[in-house]
This record gives C-alpha cells, sequence and structure tokens, in this order.
C-alpha cells in the first residue's frame, strides 16, 4: 500500500476545518517523503454546509491533477452528516470509513468497507479545542486516521499539527495522540 | 533549501517575497486574494521590506504599478479574471511604456455567467496587450517562475511586464510540496535592479507620451522586437535558473514524444494529468506524448515545430475559446505550421471551460478522436468540445 497512490475524502461543514484536516494530514505524509496534495472542494464554503476536501499521497511524484472521485478512505468529522450526504460515494472496495461518533463501529453498516469510529467530539471538548457547542475535532480525528490506516505514523501527524494548527499546538497534539489510543471498530 | 508544503497562492507570495519588491499595490479578487494577504502580512512581521498600495480597483492597481515601475521600483502585483479585464487598458501602456512589472495570475473564468472557476480566458484575453506570459503546472512552478520573470522582464534587451498563471483552485488552493530557495541564492540570481531611464524630478523624462503617425508604428515596432528577443532571454534564464536551483524549465517540455504519432499540447495543471494519461496509453500500446508549454508569450512556434514535426496529428487543448472561430492556441499552432510543405494534422479540443475537472479518460478521448483523423487522412471537425453535459444542451 504505502508504495502507490492513496487517496482520502473529508466530509465535514463549514468551519469544523475539514480542509486544515487535508492540508495536516498532507503535510504529515509529507514529513515520511511522500510527495501530496491536499484541496478543498472547489467553491464556495458557507460555515454549517456540508463541505469536503481531499487528500492524495504517493512516493512517487503526483502527475495527476483531476478531483478525487474514488477514495481509499473516508474521514466523516460529523456524523450528523451520514443522513445528508452519500458520505460512501465512490468508496474503493475494502476501503475505510472513520466517523466522528460515541457510537460502537458496529452500528454502522457501509458493506464491504471497514468501519472506525472514534468520539471526536468528546476528545476535543476535554482538551478545550473550540467551544462544547462548536468543538475543533479535525486533529482528533487524525489520530483516528493514523491508526484505522496505518500509512502515516502518529508522530508525522503531531509534528504536522505543530506546524500547521494556527493555535492550542500542544492540545491539538494530545487530542490526536488519545484518538490514536481510543479509536474503534475495523 | 527548505521544502515546505503550501498553496499555490502562497507559492507565488514567495517567489514575489524572495524577488524583493519595492512596491506591491494590489486589489484582493478569487482566486487570487491569499497572494496580496500573504504580502502584507510579510511586511508587517518585518520579512518584507516593501511598499503595499492598497487601492479601490485593478484598474488603479495597474496604474499604481506602472507609476512605481517608471520610477525604478521592483513591482509586482496579483490579480484574476474580472480584475484583469479591468486592467487591460493599463496593461497595454504598463507594455508600451517598457515597465518590467510582474503579476501573479490565479487563471479563472470570465463572467458571464460568473464562475470563480479555472480557465485560461482572463490571461489569453490578454495577449495581445505585449505582456510576457508564462503559465505553471503545480505550485513549485508558480514559485519558480515568479523569480524568473523578474529576471526576464528586467533584462536590458527585453525591458517588458510579465505574468505567471497559476490554474485557480487547482493549484491557487491545493497545498502541495515545495522547494523554497534560499534568499542568498535568489539575490545572487536576481540582484538589486536598476532601471536605466527612470522618473527622477533632478532629471525630467516623459513616459508613453503622445506618439504621432511619424513614430508610432516604430515603437510598436521596437516593443515586438524586444518581446522576440525575451525568447533567447528566457533560454539564458532558465539555464542559469537550473544551474543556480537544480530545476530545468523550458518553453516547451515534451514527454514521450519522440516516435509519438499523436502528440497533445497542454497549458497550466492538466499537463501533469496529461502526462499520467500519456503512460497509461502507452501501457496499451498506443504512440502518444504531450507537450506542456510554459512560455506561451513570446510563442515558441520554432521549439514547438521541432519538437511536433514528426507526429500525425497534434491535438491542441484549449481552455479558452475566441468566440466564431475556436482555441486561441490552436489558431496559433496551426499558422505556425502553415507555409510547411508538410506538417502534421491539427485539432482542436475546448476543454475544462469554468472549471470542468480535465480527466484521464477525456485525453483518452482526444487520442481517438485524433487517430480518427488519421485514418481520414483529414480533419473533418477541426474544433471540438470535450465532455459536455449533453442533458442541458
Amino acid at each position: 500500500m504505502e508504495e502507490e497512490l492513496y487517496e482520502v475524502r473529508f466530509h465535514g461543514r463549514g468551519g469544523q476545518g475539514a480542509v486544515t484536516a487535508a492540508t495536516i494530514l498532507a503535510d504529515a505524509a509529507f514529513r515520511e517523503g511522500k510527495d501530496v496534495q491536499a484541496f478543498p472542494i472547489f467553491g464556495v464554503e458557507r460555515r454549517g454546509a456540508p463541505v469536503a476536501a481531499f487528500m492524495r499521497m504517493d512516493a512517487k511524484p503526483i502527475d495527476i491533477k483531476t478531483q478525487i472521485y474514488e477514495p481509499d478512505s473516508i474521514v466523516v468529522l460529523d456524523s450528523t452528516l451520514l443522513e445528508v450526504v452519500d458520505v460512501a460515494k465512490g468508496l474503493k472496495e475494502n476501503g475505510k470509513i472513520i466517523i466522528n461518533s460515541s457510537k460502537n463501529a458496529s452500528e454502522f453498516d457501509f458493506g464491504k468497507a471497514k468501519v472506525y469510529t472514534i468520539d471526536a467530539t468528546a476528545i476535543a471538548v476535554k482538551h478545550g479545542l473550540g467551544t462544547k457547542t462548536n468543538p475543533i475535532v479535525n486533529t482528533a480525528i487524525l489520530g483516528a486516521y493514523s491508526k484505522a490506516v496505518g500509512n502515516v505514523s502518529i508522530e508525522a501527524i503531531e509534528e504536522a499539527i505543530n506546524e500547521k494548527a494556527p493555535r492550542k499546538k500542544e492540545e491539538n497534539k494530545k487530542a490526536a495522540r488519545e484518538a490514536y489510543e481510543k479509536i474503534r471498530g475495523g | 533549501m527548505a521544502k515546505i508544503t503550501i498553496m499555490g497562492n502562497m507559492a507565488t507570495a514567495l517567489g514575489a517575497k524572495l524577488s524583493r519588491p519595492d512596491v506591491v499595490p494590489a486589489y484582493p479578487i478569487t482566486p487570487s486574494t491569499l497572494f496580496p494577504e500573504k504580502i502584507s502580512e510579510y511586511i508587517a512581521d518585518g520579512e518584507m521590506d516593501a511598499e503595499m498600495i492598497r487601492v479601490e480597483s485593478e484598474h488603479s492597481a495597474m496604474s499604481a504599478c506602472i507609476g512605481a515601475s517608471a520610477c525604478g521600483a521592483r513591482v509586482c502585483t496579483a490579480s484574476a479574471s474580472q480584475g484583469i479585464a479591468l486592467m487591460s487598458e493599463m496593461m497595454f501602456i504598463a507594455a508600451g511604456m517598457r515597465l518590467p512589472i510582474v503579476m501573479a495570475v490565479g487563471n479563472r473564468a470570465l463572467a458571464a455567467p460568473i464562475n470563480i472557476w479555472c480557465d485560461h480566458q482572463d490571461t489569453i484575453s490578454q495577449r495581445d496587450t505585449g505582456w510576457l506570459q508564462f503559465y505553471a503546472e503545480r505550485n513549485q512552478e508558480g514559485l519558480d517562475l515568479m523569480i524568473i520573470a523578474f529576471k526576464v522582464c528586467e533584462d536590458k534587451r527585453v525591458l517588458l511586464p510579465g505574468m505567471v498563471g497559476i490554474d485557480a483552485f487547482v493549484l491557487t488552493h491545493t497545498t502541495e510540496a515545495v522547494d523554497v530557495p534560499e534568499q542568498e541564492l535568489v539575490d545572487e540570481f536576481l540582484p538589486k535592479y536598476k532601471l536605466e531611464l527612470s522618473l527622477d524630478p533632478n532629471k525630467p523624462m516623459t513616459f508613453g507620451s503622445f506618439g504621432t503617425p511619424e513614430f508610432y508604428q516604430e515603437f510598436k515596432y521596437t516593443q515586438v522586437k524586444a518581446i522576440e528577443k525575451s525568447s533567447d532571454v528566457i533560454d539564458e534564464v532558465f539555464a542559469e535558473f537550473k544551474k543556480k536551483f537544480g530545476r530545468e524549465y523550458r518553453k516547451i517540455m515534451p514527454y514521450k514524444c519522440e516516435d509519438a504519432d499523436v502528440i497533445i499540447l497542454t497549458m497550466g495543471s492538466m499537463s501533469g494529468t496529461a502526462r499520467a494519461a500519456v503512460n497509461k496509453m502507452r501501457e496499451e500500446g498506443k504512440k502518444v506524448g504531450c507537450c506542456k508549454l510554459t512560455v506561451y508569450r513570446p510563442f515558441p512556434g520554432k521549439e514547438l515545430m521541432d519538437l511536433t514535426k514528426n507526429a500525425r496529428v497534434i491535438a491542441v487543448l484549449d481552455r479558452d475559446i475566441s468566440p466564431g472561430f475556436g482555441g486561441a492556441l490552436y489558431g496559433e499552432v496551426s499558422a505556425q505550421f502553415v507555409n510547411e510543405p508538410k506538417h502534421p494534422l491539427i485539432t482542436d479540443y475546448i476543454i475544462g471551460l469554468g472549471g470542468r475537472d480535465v480527466l484521464i479518460e477525456n485525453f483518452e478521448e482526444i487520442y481517438d478522436k485524433s487517430m480518427d483523423a488519421v485514418k481520414k487522412g483529414r480533419v473533418e471537425k477541426p474544433v471540438e468540445w470535450i465532455n459536455m453535459n449533453q442533458e442541458v444542451l
């Protein structure tokens, strides 16, 4: 897997930091020697509206500049999106879905996809990231990604948070590490 | 050199910062807004010693660029789409006054209907202003070409403005790894700039004055000679850049073209996808290659002919349209070959307007259509539109 092109799609709501999550994951993969791209869904973003962001990584230089239609894994920052967006659209067979939810992974059914859950909201609130009503969950969910997918180390994600998180770097790193340890499912 | 991950707008802003401009007049517009934001941040943080002029429109931005540049300052700005359309009047003046202003562009479609996404209509429409035009495939090129553009434009044999295009969103808002050259090396490559003739109260002079019929044509002729001369200067600067920073640029970069039946000609970010498509088709035994046009003005016609003359078809991809004719690039490629006794068939494909994604399967379709022309020995439909949403037509 490490030698091949790997693509991730993030689902969130405007203001939740899906684009920053994609950017931090790309920076982390870059720190481990990969060529990377991270980009928002090209368009106008509104606070609260469903948004998507993308990350592409490869051990070889990446030539392709298209958007991502068939991701290898999917990260859902807000489980209320499951009712309004077909989050699994285009997911490769045996792909992985990581959902921010307090439920068990077994409570979700996405066919052959492997489902993981992490209560990133509780972790974000615990570490004082965002507010209780608007927690910033993007760094916690990246810790979960690291454990579930295994192609970007938690150490690289911590380094990338250090570089890219605009504030509360230590709290964000702790949130990522806690999610890395607590993720369920697979 | 430090390698970091940044968005395309930050790459061009960093390229500008490393080039040490004295004055940066700018008016924000999607998708280029991050450029003036970063420049003002650099200045506020003391990382950059420049005067930022906040203006009330793009027309004023270019006017301020012209004034500052005529005083001998190194000047840059950024814009896109409607902003460039509004600047157009002053862009002719910048070139006619022979002022080496450099502009970063986030290539975006023009209204109506209003659209903030990528195509090349904004800069292609300004091709006759007399500016040099460079197009980047990735963020690294955006940064490098900013530095290169200053060096070419300020060369005494050239003295013309130039622009560096990075595709809206596909580059402006996409994060990629970029090698940031050391300031010391950039300073050696691009030393402090001195305009020999500039506005000076102690030595009064007029720029851009009246050009009566006795002189106007000669003014234009020397201006055109200068942009023609820039062709050799660009080669020299590319060679020097490679020596200093290790990265190679060519006016046209060929890929697997030697034995190709079909050569696909692209500009901007779709050039990478073109290479990926060529690799896929080569595995299937198709003799196809592609050429990336990095320099659109001056048009590198001779280089293009040398690289493509043995192909059976040149498939020109235009991310622009001249209504009532076809793609701009198609017209220029065709004109280049028209006096040759034998030349490839030339086909035009309008693609990716207003941010429509350019896909590998589009290149496969283009190859098939081009080979169809080879089989028939003629081009029945010279200008074709690719990946149309038939449902809404």
